[in-house]
Parts: C-alpha cells; structure tokens; sequence
C-alpha cells in the first residue's frame, strides 16, 4: 500500500448508508472507510449492491438514509457535478459527436479554463494513455482498448481526487484484460489517487486491489486485503467468492480449505496417511496445475490441486489416496 | 435455379403494383411536367411568369414564409414534448403518446374547423376574454396568417414530435451522466451533449414538417379565410376557377422540384431512411 499514506484529498466515508427501490433493499446499511490513496474494489455477484453503491458515492443514485463524507464534509446531499470524481463508465459513454481531444478536454472546458491549458492537459493526457496522433479522431474510429484509454484519460483530465471505475474491462478480451490491468495499477501508484473499482471478477480483485470489500445482498461481507481475505476469509460466501475452497464440517462448526493447500499421496495396502481418505473421482489439467476432485467417506467430494510439474504425471482414476494438510491450512469460519 | 425461379417469381408479384404505380402516377406526373411547357402555348412561358408576375411572387414568398416559422414552431414545441416524453415514467409516456396518436389520427378538417370555434369572432376563447372583460372587440385570431400558423402548427407537432422521440430514445444515459460527473451544469450538458446528440432528429423533424407544410392546402384556406393564400389553394384556383393548367402545372412542379432539392442536399449529410423513419 504505497500510495496509502499519501496527503491531501481523496478520504471518503461512509456511515450506515441504506438505499431502498422501493420495497427492495439494494445497499442495506454499509459502513466503509475508503482511505486516501488506496485502490480499493467492491468485489461481489450481480445484485449485490455494489454498482449501486459506486453510484452512490459518484451521487447518481440518492441516499435513503446515512452519509457519504469526502475527508469529512458530508457530500452526500451534493449533485454529481460538484463533487468532482472522476469516473470511467461501463462501457465507456464517450460523447459520440466529439473528438477524443474534446472528450478529454471536456471537464476542463465545462470549467471554463482557457484554451491553451486545455490543449496543454490534453496533450499531457493523450501521451499518458498512449493516443498520440488520435486527439482527431472520434471516439466510433477507435479500438476497444483505446476506447477505454480515452475514457480513463477523460476522467483524469481535472485532476479529480478520486477516480471511479464500474467495471472499465468488462468489454475487452482477456489478453488485453491483463494489460490494462498493470497499466491502471502502475497509473495508480503514480498519481496516488484513491481509486474505487467495481467488478465481479475475482483475479481482477485479487491481482490489483490494496484493499478489497467482498458485497453481499447489499451488505459488507469482509474487507481486507487480498492476502487478508485469500488466507482467512471469515464466512463460506467470502471463501467461495474469492477463489475456491472446500469446506470441512464437524460438530456444528466450519473449516475453508484452499484446494492447492492439501497434500496427497498414493495410499499403500490398508494405510492410508493423512487425515482423510478417498478416491480420485476426476482429474482436469489445467498446464499448471492438476485438480482432481477426491471422494471421501467422512467430507464428501474435496478439490485438491496439484502442481503439474511435481510427481510422475496424472493419477488414473479410482486410484486410493490420503489427503493431509497442516494445521493452519484449515481455517475455522465464522469465528 | 431456384433462386431464379423465386426471384423472377418475386417480379411476377410486383408487377400488377408497379404498373399501377407507373400507370396511376408516373402517368399523371408527368403530364403535369409537360403541361407546365406546353399550356397554354409551347415555351417557357409559365417560367417566366415568375419572373414577371409580382402575384406569383407573393404567393411564393408568403408560403415560404408560413412553411419556415411552422416548422420553427412545429420543431420548437415538438421538441419540448419529445423531451418531457423522453423522461416521463413508462406509464406516463405511454399516455402521452396516446394523446399524441389521437390527434394525429383525427381528419385536417375536424381539426381546423375545431379551431374556427376555439378561435373565430364568436369563439371560446373571444368569447371568454370578453367575458372576463380582458377585451371589449373580439381579437382577430382567424381569417389571417396567425390562424393559419396556429392551424398548421397544431397538425405538425406530432410529425415532429415521432423523429425527435426516437433521437432522444435512442441516446445512451451514462453519456449524460457522464457529462455531469464531469462537471458540467445541467444546462451545460443540454447544450454541448443532449442538443448535439438530437441534431439528426431536429433535421429530420424539420424535413418532414417543412415537406408536408408546403403542399398543405385546407387549414389554410379555411383558417386563412381566403385572405391567406399558399401555393396548393392557388393551384387548385388555376385548376378548378380560372383554368389555367399551365400556371397550376408550373407551381406544381416547382414545388415537386424543391422538395426533392431538399431531399437530394439533406441527403448529403445524413441517411434519409434513418432520418425518415426506416432502419438504415
């Protein structure tokens, strides 16, 4: 969390923060502290409130109830256009009829600031995201990636204190996903300002957030860092959510397994090692890894992911195994 | 084989349409053209009235003049409307384009002559400001151009109001949510994003009214009461009274002519099937 400490603007908080459509609770009472300079995501399916939440804090959507404060002064009464977020739309919502130098130039323009620093700041922006030579062109006559450069360019023209992002790389394809992806990041780390990033991909989350908040039916299921909420996620929705796990029941109580963290080996005769038994059901390859889905009597089916390149190749199926694991592998839910 | 057989099949079912097309109004049209060389002597006689003939002149010049500031009104109100239909809730949208459908439907003259009770001496509205005592002589709404622009303009909204609807619909809300989150003003975003985004429909509505203004003929010859004279009731005098076909044919075409004008250089800047309606 380089840019964590950073001064200035760019805190945002928010307190106990309700928006009913009118019977239907879409965010249903959500504190959050959103520390200056932090790239943070709101990880979660559809519907759960996440969207809305962003809408909340760009001011699209009104509050039912509680607050939204920018380093505490209550914005939340504020319309959009004063509060000053830059925001980089799902699907871009470039203006059509302008060049991308007017789209960029826009919020400068709307500002009333003179021509020679608008075209000054365009021209600074057009290079930061790589659209030299294309201030001409209008918006229809570019790539989907250049698109979202534009779009990424627009929104931090002014300088805004924090930059909102509703998922900028659903509409591009997956090679191009993971370039972007390192660009927003080494974007972020340069300019230190707070980015609030909305998807429903778990890699997106994962490999660029400092701090993640995974969302559920409008509520806040845990906030941490990807590491934290990775390690020891603390309900089965927050394990299942972010990456796979087994879930180990006992007595009323609930472990998360992470599939890479169990060993297996080949049971020999009667003996078989470790803490469960069971047989290889499947077997999937994956180049990396190999994920086999065991059968045991006492847990039910358990994913278990191998790496590829350790022993001698693939299990056939049916093969008996044990499967261990240590003791800070499994991690108590719900505690 | 096949394929040719349905396409010359294909042929087979037009035809009976196409000679109607060819026979009922190519025919006629273009009678009309010679007509207008050829009436009452061979020349370009009729053409040159123009030129000439300070009444015809007139005539031109007040059509004109009633067709652009109908389509300015017509435009003007019609796109307030599409506005106020654009955002109004679903149920409400759907009242008011019903609204908007029954008096498109409703016949011209039903219309006007609605209006000649609204507006004429012994009218609603004269009689209720006397009444009231706002006016001691009743206003003179009718038998002028006023009345025939109100006319005009009450039958043109809703050819305005379709194309406008359908440029507003078609805009894409987080580009004007992302104009505000940008900073600008309501009022900034009509202006540098709504407004521009609409400009195809502005241009079509105007197209249209305009076009369909130009051959009106009953609003204002009831509305106008004689005293207001366009080109279509003037021709209808050559025809029907004063039998002068040349002269009828000449207006006529004159006016075929500039629509098409129109058409060919709209035509330059934008699809007209999208523009008229149609998918391109």
């Amino acid at each position: 969390m380089a840019a964590g400490t950073g001064s200035g603007p760019g805190g945002i908080s928010i307190r106990a923060l309700v928006k009913h459509y009118g019977t239907f609770e879409a965010v249903a009472g959500i504190d959050l502290e959103i520390r200056r300079g932090e790239f943070l995501t709101l990880l979660g399916p559809s519907g759960s409130g996440k969207t809305t939440l962003l809408m909340m804090i760009a001011g699209f959507q009104d509050a039912t109830s509680g607050d939204i404060r920018l380093d505490d002064r209550s914005i939340v009464a504020m319309p959009p256009e004063k509060r000053n977020f830059g925001m980089v739309f799902q699907g871009y919502a470039l203006f059509p009829h302008m060049t991308v130098a007017d789209n960029i130039g826009y919020a400068l323009s709307v500002r009333g600031r003179p021509r020679a620093e608008i075209a000054a700041r365009v021209a600074e922006m057009l290079e930061l995201a790589q659209l030299q030579g294309m201030g001409a062109r209008l918006p229809a006559q570019l790539s989907g990636g250049q698109q979202q450069r534009v779009a990424l360019a627009r929104a931090l023209a002014f300088s805004p204190p924090v930059l909102l992002l509703d998922e900028p790389l659903g509409a591009l394809d997956r090679k191009l996903r993971i370039e972007v992806q390192e660009q927003l990041k080494e974007l972020h780390r340069r300019l230190g300002t707070t980015f609030i990033y909305v998807t429903h991909d778990q890699e997106e989350a994962l490999s660029m957030s400092d701090r993640i908040v995974i969302m559920r039916a409008g509520r806040v299921e845990q906030v941490g860092t990807p590491e934290e909420l990775y390690s020891r996620p603390r309900t089965e929705f927050a394990a299942s959510f972010l990456g796979k796990s087994n879930f180990l029941r006992r007595d009323g109580k609930v472990w998360a397994l992470r599939p890479e963290k169990i060993d297996l080996s080949v049971a020999t005769g009667q003996a078989t090692g470790g803490r469960l038994s069971g047989r290889i059901l499947s077997m999937a390859y994956f180049g990396s890894v190999l994920k086999y889905q065991v059968e045991t009597a006492e847990q039910g089916q358990i994913e278990v992911d191998v790496d590829a390149w350790r022993g001698g190749g693939a299990l056939p199926v049916g093969t008996a195994v044990g499967l261990d694991w240590s003791e800070q592998a499994a991690v108590l839910l719900g505690s | 084989m096949a394929a040719l057989t349905l396409r010359t099949s294909g042929w087979l079912l037009v035809l009976p349409l196409l000679g109607l097309v060819v026979v009922m109004f190519a025919g006629p049209l273009f009678n009309i053209f010679w007509l207008s060389f050829t009436d009452p002597g061979p020349g370009l006689s009729n053409y040159t009235a123009l030129a000439e003939r300070e009444s015809l002149r007139r005539l031109l010049w007040v059509t004109l003049r009633i067709c652009a500031l109908t389509t300015l009104f017509s435009v003007v109100l019609g796109y307030c409307i599409a506005y106020a239909m654009t955002h109004a809730g679903e149920g409400a949208r759907q009242k008011m384009l019903l609204l908007l459908l029954i008096s498109f439907w409703i016949s011209v003259l039903v219309r006007t002559f609605a209006w000649i009770m609204i507006l004429g001496r012994n009218g609603l509205l004269n009689n209720g400001l006397m009444s009231a005592g706002l006016i001691s002589a009743p206003l003179p709404f009718v038998r002028n151009e006023l009345g025939v622009l109100i006319g005009m303009v009450h039958y043109m909204i809703p050819y305005a109001v379709l194309p406008l609807l359908g440029a507003m619909r078609a805009i894409d809300g987080r580009v004007m949510a992302a104009s505000r989150n940008l900073g600008a003003s309501p009022a900034q975003t009509f202006w540098r994003i709504w407004l521009p985004l609409t400009k195809p429909g502005v241009i079509a509505a105007s197209l249209l009214v305009f076009i369909l203004s130009l051959g009106f003929y009953v609003t204002p010859a009831i509305l106008g009461g004689g005293k207001v004279l366009m080109v279509a009731e003037y021709i209808s005098v050559q025809v029907l009274i004063t039998l002068k076909w040349g002269t009828a044919a000449m207006l006529a075409v004159l006016i075929l002519v500039s629509v098409l004008a129109l058409l060919a250089l709209m035509s330059r800047f934008m699809k007209l099937s999208a523009a008229l309606g149609g998918r391109a």
